[in-house]
Parts: C-alpha cells; structure tokens; sequence
C-alpha cells in the first residue's frame, strides 16, 4: 500500500464513525413515498404470470418460459432445512406486479420519470444523473474520475438506467431485463436459465414464474467494462413482494464490477423478497459482484421485515473465468441465500467474501457453494458472521470437489463474533472430496467482543458505540477491503448502525 | 491534579480485597512514582482510575481537577484529561494504528466541544510525533498493536499520549521488557510532554527510567496501601536493598 491508499482509508474509518454519529436513528431508510401504483390482484395464478408477461410486453416464449416453472413452482414445497422460523408464508396473500401509475408508458428518459421516483432515488443518495462520483472523502479526487453507472428498480419495475449511451459505444449492453428480453431476445433466450433452472429451488422457481423487472449486462469479448455498474432495489409498496432477476453475461476476456444495494420502508407486516442473479462467464473473463443487502430488518422485538430468499449462481463456464461475490449482509428480518460458483472451466477461480450482521431478532442462514469441476480450480471463502442481541446466525458452505476436478484448490475461513450472551452462531460447513489431488483446508472460530478491546478503545476517549463498530469493522475488514470504495464506505457504516443498541 | 482518598477496592466476583485506603495527592506538572512488589495493587489502581469493569470501589474517592472520577464513563474520564499507558496494550485486528489513533483524537475533541482536526493536521501532527518515537509509517499501518514487539506496543502506547496530550498520564510498568534504548525513547517522550501542568504517576520497578525521568516524589505500595513516601533517594533504596526492609517496616 502506498501512503496515499492510507490516508484514504483511514478517511474512509473516520467517515463511517462520522455517519453513524449523524444517524443517530436506527434504520434510515425507513419512509415510504406515496406515489399511485397499479396492482395486479393479490395471489399468485397463471393469469398473475400472463398478466405480467403482458405487462412487460413479451414474447411468446418468455411467457412459455414462465408458465412452466409456475407449473413446476405449484408442486413444489418450502425448504425448511435452513435454521431459520418465521410463520407460515401464505404465497396468496401478497401483490406480485406493482407499478407506479406514472409509469404506465414507459418513459423514454430519465428527464420523464416522476420527479417523486427520482425524489426517492435522491434522498436514498443514489445518483440518477450521469454525474461523476466522487468518493466524498479526502483524498479522493486523486483516485481519479469515477463513473457508476445505475438501473434503478422501483417496486416490480426499472424506472430507468444511466449512462446507456456511453456504455453502448463500448458495447456493453446496461440495461433492465424487461427491456432485454425485447431488444436482445437471442442473448436472453440462450442464457436465461442456464445457470439457475427453472425448477432449481422452490424460491427460484416461484421468481422464474413471477419475475417482474431486474438487470441485465453483457461485456462483448475482450472489453473491459469502462465503468461500475449498479442496480438498486427499491421495494415501496405494501404487501409487495419483489422478484426481480437479474442476468450478467460476460463474454470471453471480459471484465466487470457489478454492485448492487436494496432498501425498504418500515413496515409492520413481512414482505417477501425472492431474486434470482445468473452470472455467465466464459473464458478468461472476470465478474466482482458486490452486494449491500440493507433490507428493512424489522423492529427490535422482531415485527415487520423482509425475508430475504435468494438464489445467486455464478457459472464459471470457460477456462481461467473468475467471479468474486463480496456481500456485506445487514438488513432483512429472515435472510435465506448462498451465492454460488460453478467452477467449470479449468484453472478458473471463485472467490466469496462475506458479511452477515444479525442483530436484534434477525436471523440469517447463508454461505457459499462452491462446486468445482473443472481441473486446477481455485475458491476462497472468508466469511464473518455478527451477531448481536437476540439474533441467530449461520454459516452454511458445501465445498464439493468432483472426481475431474484435480489438483483443485479451496481455502476456508469462517469467523463469528458475539455480542452478548442471548445471541447464537452456527457453522455448517460440508466438503466432498472426490479426488485424490485436490486439497481443501477449513478454518474456523467463534468468539465473544473481547472486553479489553473494548476498554482498551474507550479508555482513549471513544464511547461505547463508536468502540463496537471500530472493533466489529476491524473483525471484517478483509472483506471490507474486498468491496469498491464507495460500498466499502457505505458498508461500514452499515455495519455501526446494524449494531446499534446491541452494548449497554 | 489528582486526589485519591482511602480507596478501597474489591474484585466484583469474587470477595478478594486489593486496595486498602490508597491515598495520593499529585499536584499540577508534579510526577510521582509508584514502586511496589508484584501483586501489590499498582495496576488495579491505575485501572479503577480509567474506568475498567470488574472492580468495585467500596469507600473512598478519586478526583481529578475537583470532578469526580469513579462516577464518569471511562471515556468521560479520557477527554477530562486521563491516560494510561497499559501495561499490557491491547491489540486490535483489523483497525490501523492510524485509524485508531484519530478516532480517539475527533472523539475526545468532540466530547469538549471542540472542533475534529482535519485529515491534513492530523496527519502531520502523526508523523512529527511518531518519528520522535522512531514509530515508522509501516507501523502506524499496521492494526493496532498486533504483532508489536513488546517494546514497540510500548511506544505505541507513548505516541497515543502524545497525541491526546492529556493532563494526567498514568505509566503502568512503561519501561518493563524494553532494552536500554527503547527505554531512553520513551522517557525522552515523556519528558517532551512534561511542562504546561501536566503531571505524571509512572509505575515502575526499575531505578533506570527514574535516571531519566526525575521524580518529585516516589511512593511504595503494598498490600494495596502506600506503605512509604519520599523522594527521589527512595527509589534508590529499592534499587540497592529491595521491598524487604521497607516491607518490614510498613508493617
Ligand atoms: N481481574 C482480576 N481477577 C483476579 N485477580 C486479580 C484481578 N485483578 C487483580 N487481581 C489480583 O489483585 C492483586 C493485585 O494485582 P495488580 O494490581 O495487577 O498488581 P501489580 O500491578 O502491583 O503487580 C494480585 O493478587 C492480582 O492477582
Ligand atoms: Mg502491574
């Protein structure tokens, strides 16, 4: 590290700590907007998937497509296997499309979207203006110019994506899935699917059924994507479920970094949230995947949430792909999801960088499969799992090395702090080895926020609060460091308010 | 400075008694010194005054500057004007030294009221600091105090000081562990700050850091009280014929 990167980062610890302190509520992104939306009556049925099907205008394949798996979806059954309970979820009892009424004719750019939706986007701080980002911390002007790029998701639909023009003289093609599955049906058809099925898992396949919006990106051959790309998710409406889908294909000797962010309105009443991510990558491309899941996670006693079910596969299809997924979880009252890489090609890598915070009554089941097939692949998991106060949190990982997988690779590191003593973490890890040649090495500790720590930090002048998020931030920090700047910022902070009220 | 008066101590689980009616009265720019076999009480004291959990203060009092400290939050009692150097620093994974230390610069500003320093000043005022204490950039990098050499986590200790520029500084056991040089470092890093009315209670065993740092008065502590008070020519005594004597007296 040079010392520029230092004071960088040591602008970035002070900013999260800064931020805490501004926020002193507890979730910030509570409140709601009211805005008209048309519904599609509640339940599930086949007229729900072919009314959104038309409402999305597709093609008779795509609806082909969906009613299958809403065939497959009606005989399946919930997974309980997770450590996870929640009430039963009553599937019928819920929106599955809702739109905002302004958005009944699609608007052709941003400059027409309700100024209330972009009002929302704003007070989120998500830049929907092609603007430059700056990092917003001392030194950061001398990183250089930073472009991301956003796809903003509005309940069950994209109210808009920035920088499309840019993107596409590069080739990239940046944009919501609906739209896709219109003007790059041969890119959709050949991929969607194929790296998730249809009748994959129950979650999976009721989103294949009633998938509403979502993002898709391919990276033509040999090209680096020139800019961050993003998505974020927004669930506004009650008793809304949000199944969005998103699809990211990057073509041989491509690269890009994906980031992706959820929040939701406080709310009294559980809201479903099932997404399915698809990530395609051929020979010697490369996908970071970066994740902060701030989901409203319900109160302190546990009421109101969302549950949070999703399936993310990475398919690393050609040789030497590589994919990183860094999630930083804190939000969701119920948080069910495994982000997965399918190590195919030969000599190619998967790497899974974790955070899950569980505070309060939140409970959270995830991990990482990693499912090498390919010769002399390479994955890495290190996962730090918090939890805090009446919280129950869970690893859970399979690391499956296949018979033609030799010489394969996997390292895993698996650390859990508590805080307090009403709280719980659980590893779950299973490995299969089915060669001879391959190594698989599992590290893994779990232990109470060390007192002298604390002590140590408040005996300097820091109070309680400050002294925990130094601490837990420190504890996470190789996953931290794994995260683009402004989400590694972001997610620290995060991270202190996830915590709060969980000492004293 | 600083007033104790007839403090007793006890662990808060178990019924085992470590301080026996400590009194110390240290005045402005005054420094002290407290001498004292192991198992005497000297740390216990120092960590009452900061604020540790686990001990419960059964009679007595301890003021500083007139406010009383057994009733502030340990980080109350940092930005009124305390510090210890522990005897054994706490390593922290993961933070920088760097991050550390401005965060408990901006905290105790904030809790006086004060301005935070900027990223730029506070930069600066680090590595002006650290380089008297041979403290390299690489160190102030790395996590706090881990992996530290007992003598630089000593060190590490001095430069916090520096940095916080407190009224009272405690130096629990400083100079134990360090050889002849590191020791010098750090009693020249004490003598930077002394001046301006800050004073100093350094625990210690040995005669050689009192060479460098001058006491006005030294203390022996045992059995959780101060059995003896004098000056410099106390820790002298220790260091030619041991507690024994004074021991035998005290009793
Ligand atoms: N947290 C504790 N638990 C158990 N015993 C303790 C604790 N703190 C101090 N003691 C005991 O109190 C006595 C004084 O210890 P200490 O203050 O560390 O002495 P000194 O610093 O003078 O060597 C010792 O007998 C020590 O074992
Ligand atoms: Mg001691």
């Amino acid at each position: 590290m040079t010392d520029l990167d230092l004071e960088v980062r040591d602008g970035v610890d002070r900013e999260t700590i800064e931020t805490v302190h501004a926020m002193s509520g507890t979730y910030k992104y509570g409140w709601s907007t009211e805005i008209e939306m048309d519904y599609a009556p509640k339940g599930v049925s086949e007229d729900i998937v072919r009314l959104i099907s038309s409402k999305n205008e597709e093609p008779e394949w795509m609806l082909e497509w969906r009613l299958t798996a809403y065939r497959r979806w009606v005989q399946m059954e919930e997974p309980h296997w997770a450590m996870l309970h929640y009430p039963k979820i009553d599937y019928q009892d819920q929106y599955y499309y809702a739109k905002p009424k302004s958005m009944a004719v699609k608007p052709k750019s941003l400059d027409e979207v309700d100024p209330k939706i972009l009002a929302t986007y704003k007070k989120l701080g998500i830049p929907l203006k092609e603007q430059l980002i700056l990092a917003g911390v001392e030194g950061a002007e001398t990183m250089g110019e930073r472009k991301v790029a956003v796809d903003a998701v509005f309940d069950s639909v994209s109210v808009g994506t920035t920088f499309k023009a840019e993107l596409a003289k590069a080739g990239v093609i940046f944009c919501s899935i609906s739209e896709a599955i219109k003007e790059h049906p041969e890119l959709v058809k050949k991929y969607i699917g194929s790296v998730v099925p249809q009748s994959d898992n129950f979650f999976a396949t009721l989103n294949s059924a009633v998938f509403s919006d979502g993002s898709f990106v391919y990276i033509p051959p040999g090209t680096r994507c020139p800019m961050e790309l993003s998505t974020y998710f927004r669930i506004n409406a009650e008793n809304t479920g949000q199944f969005e889908r998103t699809l990211i294909i990057a073509d041989k000797g491509s690269y890009v970094s994906y980031l992706e962010g959820c929040t939701a309105p406080k709310r009294d009443t559980n809201q479903l949230h099932a997404a399915v991510v698809e990530l395609v990558i051929l020979e010697d491309a490369e996908v970071k995947y970066s994740t902060v899941q701030n989901w409203y996670p319900g109160d302190e006693n546990g009421l109101g949430g969302i549950y949070n079910f999703v399936t993310k596969r990475a398919d690393c299809r050609g040789d030497r792909a590589k994919v990183m997924w860094t999630q930083v979880e804190t939000g969701s009252a119920i948080t069910w999801k495994y982000p997965s890489c399918i190590l195919r090609g030969d000599d190619s890598q998967g790497e899974f960088y974790s955070i899950a915070i569980a505070n309060n009554a939140q409970q959270a089941d995830t991990g990482t499969k990693m499912v090498h097939l390919g010769k002399r692949t390479k994955s890495r998991i290190v996962s730090k799992g918090i939890s805090a106060g009446r919280a129950q949190n869970t690893y859970r990982g399979l690391v499956s090395m296949h018979p033609k997988a030799t010489d394969s690779r996997n390292y895993t590191q698996c650390d859990s702090l508590l805080i307090g003593d009403k709280c719980g973490a659980h590893t779950v890890p299973y490995i299969e080895v089915k060669n001879n040649s391959s190594r698989v090495e599992h590290e893994a500790t779990t232990s109470k926020v060390d007192e002298d720590q604390l002590f140590y930090c408040r005996s300097r002048g820091m109070d309680e609060e400050e002294a925990v998020a130094l601490v837990v931030n420190g504890f996470c920090k190789e996953v931290l460091q794994a995260l683009p700047m402004e989400f590694a910022m972001e997610a620290q902070s995060l991270v202190a308010i996830s915590l709060e009220g969980s000492v004293g | 400075m600083l007033e104790i008066n007839n403090l007793h101590v006890k662990l808060e689980e178990e019924d085992k008694i470590i301080l026996r009616g400590v009194n110390l009265k240290i005045g402005a720019g005054e420094v002290h010194a407290i001498m004292g076999p192991n198992g005497s009480g000297k740390s216990t004291l120092s960590y009452v005054l900061s604020g540790r959990d686990g001990y419960e203060v059964t009679e007595g009092s301890a003021k500083l500057e007139g406010a009383e400290l057994l009733e502030m939050e340990p980080e109350a009692r940092a930005a009124a004007g305390l510090f210890l150097a522990f005897q054994y620093p706490v390593e922290i994974p993961g933070v920088g030294n760097m991050t550390f230390l401005r965060t408990a610069v901006n905290a105790q500003r904030k809790a006086r009221g004060e301005a935070e320093i900027s990223a730029g000043d506070f930069l600066k005022l680090v590595r002006e600091k650290a380089k008297a204490l041979q403290i390299d950039a690489e160190m102030l990098k790395r996590p706090v105090n881990v992996g530290f050499s007992g003598g630089e986590k000593k060190r590490n200790e001095i430069l916090q000081m520096a940095m916080l520029e407190p009224k009272m500084c405690i130096l629990d056991e400083t100079d134990s562990g360090l050889d002849v040089d590191a020791m010098k470092l750090v009693a020249e890093g004490v003598n930077a700050l002394r001046g301006a009315g800050r004073s100093f209670l350094v625990i210690t065993h040995y005669q050689r850091l009192l060479d460098h740092i001058k006491p006005d008065f030294v203390h022996i502590m045992a059995a959780g009280r101060i059995i003896k008070t004098g000056g410099p020519e106390l820790a002298l005594e220790v260091e030619n014929n041991g507690y024994a004597d004074l021991l035998a007296e005290g009793v």
